[in-house]
């Protein structure tokens, strides 16, 4: 089976059918993009997956076991993790700080442990910091460590969420718009971390709207429009399909 | 039971539970301008049979009453102006912080001014030992007044709400703020005017009130409680759905006597205010989407 | 990092000892009195502003907390079991022959058999934890108005309860409470012998607690806490379940007042319904407004001038109308609190710094 299976996922908002019976599967090390118009409901389908939204019909399974209807903790714990298109960074915690909430998953420092300051704690906490820096090392804003995130540049803050996200150790990335806001040198740059990350082992889900981009690093694209699923395939033979093609003109991407 | 016994707690009951709705309508009007659950809102009750009971010494009773409307509704807006206005939009948390603080002011106020001592105005018709054979029942005439004051309150209010333009445009203001401030409807006038009408339907409950269940300075804060039950009950915003559930509020309590002892009367209705917002948040009455003055 | 923490718990406890020898040489111990107090009090106010500051949870609700802690630790301790010894009761005995229950003398000088203080003090934080568990899974998911509500009709639940229920004592409380012995010598107890033993002992039970909480603050958890604070949907996406982490805050703070309430009463030798009193709930919430909301120092400090000056009597009759303007005024004009974040920091990084 797949890692992630999604299954006739439906998400109504009143009369709005954001996404109507989609189903896609995405294989264990590949980098998936979905792709489509503005407000096709991408950022909505990531909703669903990760719990920040119920499922308004269908079904979601993650590792072959059910994951709708859980919590947004339950399933970050499970080893999915996710970035926001309007990143959501902690306000008035420093970059570094941000980083080591994602870490939270993989510690377990309770409430007792922490008052007490047991060495365990400590020394678990030691290790949170220096896995986080070298996160932050590896996206070279190590120099922003102890600057409030909120304060940073929109590329830095974007490479924060990416820090933060990449820190629970994932089994699968939800990326929602990574290169959004930056420019050609960063967004290569993202790029290539992208790819980087995959070759480590973590699967991508990725949305993004920079077609040279998604065309270069996805293994495969599934295409949205109007919540409906249009099409579901490789770069190439995606470029060529002209129902895609007749949507992409037809909103005047240009 | 005789049904003697059960006619005069019903009719107890109705006359506190529509107390409790005329409580829980100032709650509304606040909540629907602003967003705001004021705290104080017991206190204009208080403030009202307090100040009718000080001018009766030297007025007629009806002179007295009125202007001590008048003089609740006038620091009802004065409340407004100086707490509320200028706050560009506040915390919930600071809004909450900043009308206990008021709540707590007015009632140290009071006790300055009329100290410790349980007050009241005298009875309208006759005096506590008279009484009316209603259904076979003896009903004090002061619970009629006090039925047929707030009945009328209501029927002007919901009039209100209906046929005048301010209050169409309150009624707009609490189906959406934004939208209302985008037609051109000045907002800010609108909450003074609610602050200054809650005020004043509750310092009226407060003077009808008085001869039967007496005004001390700190008998604001278990109205405001009961008051805040019996919004939340009909569903927060909705003033028709509170007068029933205040007059079932006040029904349950009153019967409840013969089971709870006294000192745990104030328990009952705090434990159905914390099951309906554990069970129902969005009321008895309401859906959960529903919210805003409907039928106003 | 270690010595930075420490440094200025260190010169509090400095300059405790320094107020105390104060005291002695101007010959007015008698504030001792009233500073132990103080520093009761100063441990629920640290424990609420741990729920109010980091968590973002208010509560109208913690003097029910406090009075919950005290006199289930006033009862027992109070209560005479002799009448049931002589039953034969087997419980009873039970607890008699494990060293559990406590001989006294009346005034009379009847002998009196209760239960422990330690035992006593034990049941206490557990009836506690129990309620503060009960009371909090269902209230913390309320928001705003709807969880402010709550928690005061908490409140008014409890001090209900303590002014009406016999066993209570009424309006007039429960009295004649024992001392409390915590280790041989040392005993917490009103009497005027052990004012000094007495100050220290609050003293450090407060900075104990304030170490503790100083600790979750700068743990996991305490990050955890900050994230649920700025941005709840965020927080419970990287994995924080937010829910328990809200919870098991409202229960530490639940422990620290009863603790104060436990401590004081043995202190005070009683307690009575007014500490279980809204206002007293509203008093404390404004201390934590004053200090800052999310700052341990600020709620500390304020803790201190605010509870000291209100029990020297310093605001007279109008007591609860000062905390009343007081409120509204830091709310009006500085929502951040008195002693901002930033001020705290620059002494701090100046203080570690030497
Ligand atoms: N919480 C919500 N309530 C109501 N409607 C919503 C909500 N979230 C999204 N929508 C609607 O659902 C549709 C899909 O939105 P979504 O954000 O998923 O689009 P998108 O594909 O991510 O677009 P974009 O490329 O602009 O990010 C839009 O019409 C949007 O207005
Ligand atoms: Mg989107």
């Amino acid at each position: 089976m797949s890692l992630l299976d999604i299954k006739d996922v439906k998400k109504q908002f009143g009369g709005l059918q954001a996404v109507s019976e989609v189903s896609f599967a995405v294989e264990k090390g590949m980098i998936k993009a979905v792709i489509g118009p503005n407000g096709a409901g991408k950022t909505t389908l990531f909703n669903l997956i990760s719990g920040n939204l119920p499922l308004t019909s269908g079904a979601i399974f993650f590792e072959d076991k059910p994951i709708h209807g859980l919590q947004p903790y339950q399933i970050a714990q499970r080893g999915i993790s996710r970035t926001f298109q309007n990143i959501k960074l902690f306000p008035g915690m420093t970059a570094v700080e941000n980083v080591m909430i994602g870490r939270h998953t993989r510690s377990r420092a309770g409430f007792l442990a922490g008052m007490f300051h047991l060495p365990a704690a400590r020394r678990e906490e030691r290790e949170i910091r220096e896995k986080s820096l070298a996160l932050l090392e590896l996206l070279e804003i190590s120099q922003f460590a102890d600057v409030e995130a909120t304060s940073l540049a929109f590329g830095q803050q974007r490479a924060v969420e990416f820090a933060r996200a990449l820190a629970s150790e994932p089994t699968i990335l939800l990326l929602d718009e990574p290169a959004a806001g930056l420019n050609i040198y960063e967004t290569a740059e993202i790029a290539r971390l992208i790819t980087k990350i995959r070759d480590q082992g973590i699967t991508v889900l990725l949305v993004e709207h920079d077609m040279s981009l998604v065309m270069d690093i996805s293994d495969e694209i599934v295409v949205l429009s109007f919540g409906q699923k249009i099409a579901e395939d490789v770069p190439g033979a995606i470029q060529q399909n002209q129902e895609v093609i007749q949507i992409y003109l037809g909103t005047a991407d240009a | 039971m005789t049904s003697q016994l059960f006619l005069q707690y019903l009719f107890a009951g109705i006359t506190y539970g529509i107390i409790y709705a005329i409580v829980a309508i100032g709650f509304n009007i606040i909540y629907n301008t602003t967003g705001i659950i004021n705290f104080a809102q017991g206190e204009f009750v208080m403030l009202g049979g307090m100040i009718a009971i000080s001018l009766h010494a030297i007025l007629p009773l009806p002179l007295a009453i009125g202007l001590a409307v008048i003089s609740t509704m006038l620091i009802g807006a004065l409340i407004e102006i100086l707490f509320i206005r200028w706050l560009r939009s506040p915390s919930v948390l600071r809004m909450i912080i900043i009308t206990i603080g008021l709540s707590i002011l007015i009632r140290e106020a009071a006790l300055h001014i009329w100290g410790e001592n349980v007050r009241s105005l005298p009875y309208f018709n006759g005096n506590e030992i008279s009484s009316i054979q209603l259904l076979g029942a003896n009903i004090s005439p002061q619970v009629l007044w006090v039925i047929g004051i707030c009945s009328i309150m209501v029927m002007l209010l919901s009039l209100f709400f209906k046929f005048t333009s301010l209050g169409q445009e309150m009624r707009a203001c609490a189906a959406n703020r934004l939208a209302a401030t985008l037609c051109g409807i000045s907002t800010k006038n609108m909450v003074t005017f609610s602050f200054m009408l809650s005020a004043g339907i509750g310092a009226l409950a407060g003077c009808v009130v008085s001869p039967i269940t007496y005004t001390q300075y700190d008998s604001g804060t278990a109205l405001a409680i009961k008051g805040f039950t019996v919004a939340v009950l009909g569903g927060l915003g909705n003033s028709l759905a509170a007068v029933l559930a205040g007059i079932l509020l006040g029904v349950i309590e009153s019967f409840s006597i013969s089971v709870v002892p006294l000192a745990f009367q104030d328990a009952i209705s705090i434990g159905i205010l914390l099951i309906i917002l554990f069970v129902r948040p969005h009321g008895l009455f309401g859906s959960r989407e529903a919210a805003g003055l409907k039928e106003f | 990092m270690k010595a930075r923490k420490f440094f200025p718990i260190l010169l509090l406890l400095l300059v405790l000892i320094v107020v105390q020898q104060l005291t002695r040489l101007t010959g007015t111990a008698y504030y001792l009195t009233q500073m132990t107090m103080t520093a009761y009090y100063a441990l629920l106010v640290i424990g609420l502003c741990l729920v109010m500051g980091y968590a973002g949870q208010i509560s109208l609700g913690h003097a029910g907390f406090f009075a919950i802690g005290g006199y289930t630790s006033a009862v027992l301790t109070t209560f005479d079991l002799t009448p049931l010894l002589d039953k034969g009761n087997s419980a009873i005995g039970f607890l008699t022959t494990n060293g559990l229950l406590a001989e006294r003398q009346s005034l009379y000088g009847e002998s009196l058999l209760s239960v422990n203080p330690w035992l006593a003090c034990v049941a206490a934080l557990l009836l506690t934890i129990i309620i503060a568990f009960c009371i909090g899974i269902p209230v913390l998911k309320l928001k705003g108005h709807y969880l402010a509500m709550a928690t005061l009709g908490f409140g008014i639940i409890i001090y209900r309860v303590a002014l009406a229920t016999e066993i209570f004592g009424g309006a007039d409380g429960i009295s004649a409470v024992p001392g409390f012995p915590l280790l041989p010598g040392i005993v917490v107890s009103g009497d005027f012998s052990n004012r000094v033993q007495n100050y220290y002992i609050a003293c450090c039970l407060l900075l104990l607690g304030f170490l503790l909480l100083q600790n979750l603050i700068d743990s996991r958890v305490g990050r955890a806490l900050r994230a649920i604070h700025g941005s709840e949907e965020a927080a419970n996406a990287m994995g924080v379940n937010t829910a328990r982490y809200k919870l098991y805050t409202f229960v530490v703070s639940a422990v620290f007042a009863a603790l104060a309430g436990i401590f004081l009463t043995h202190y005070n030798g009683g307690i009575g319904p007014s500490e279980a009193g809204i206002m007293k709930s509203v008093r404390y919430v404004a201390i934590v407004a004053i200090g800052g909301m999310a700052n341990l120092w600020g709620a500390l400090t304020m803790a201190a001038v605010l509870n000291f000056l209100s029990l020297r009597g310093m605001f007279g009759s109008y007591d609860d109308a000062v905390f009343g303007v007081i409120l509204i005024i830091i709310m009006l004009f500085a929502p951040q609190g008195l002693l901002r974040r930033q001020v705290w920091q620059f002494f701090k990084k100046s203080g570690s710094d030497n």
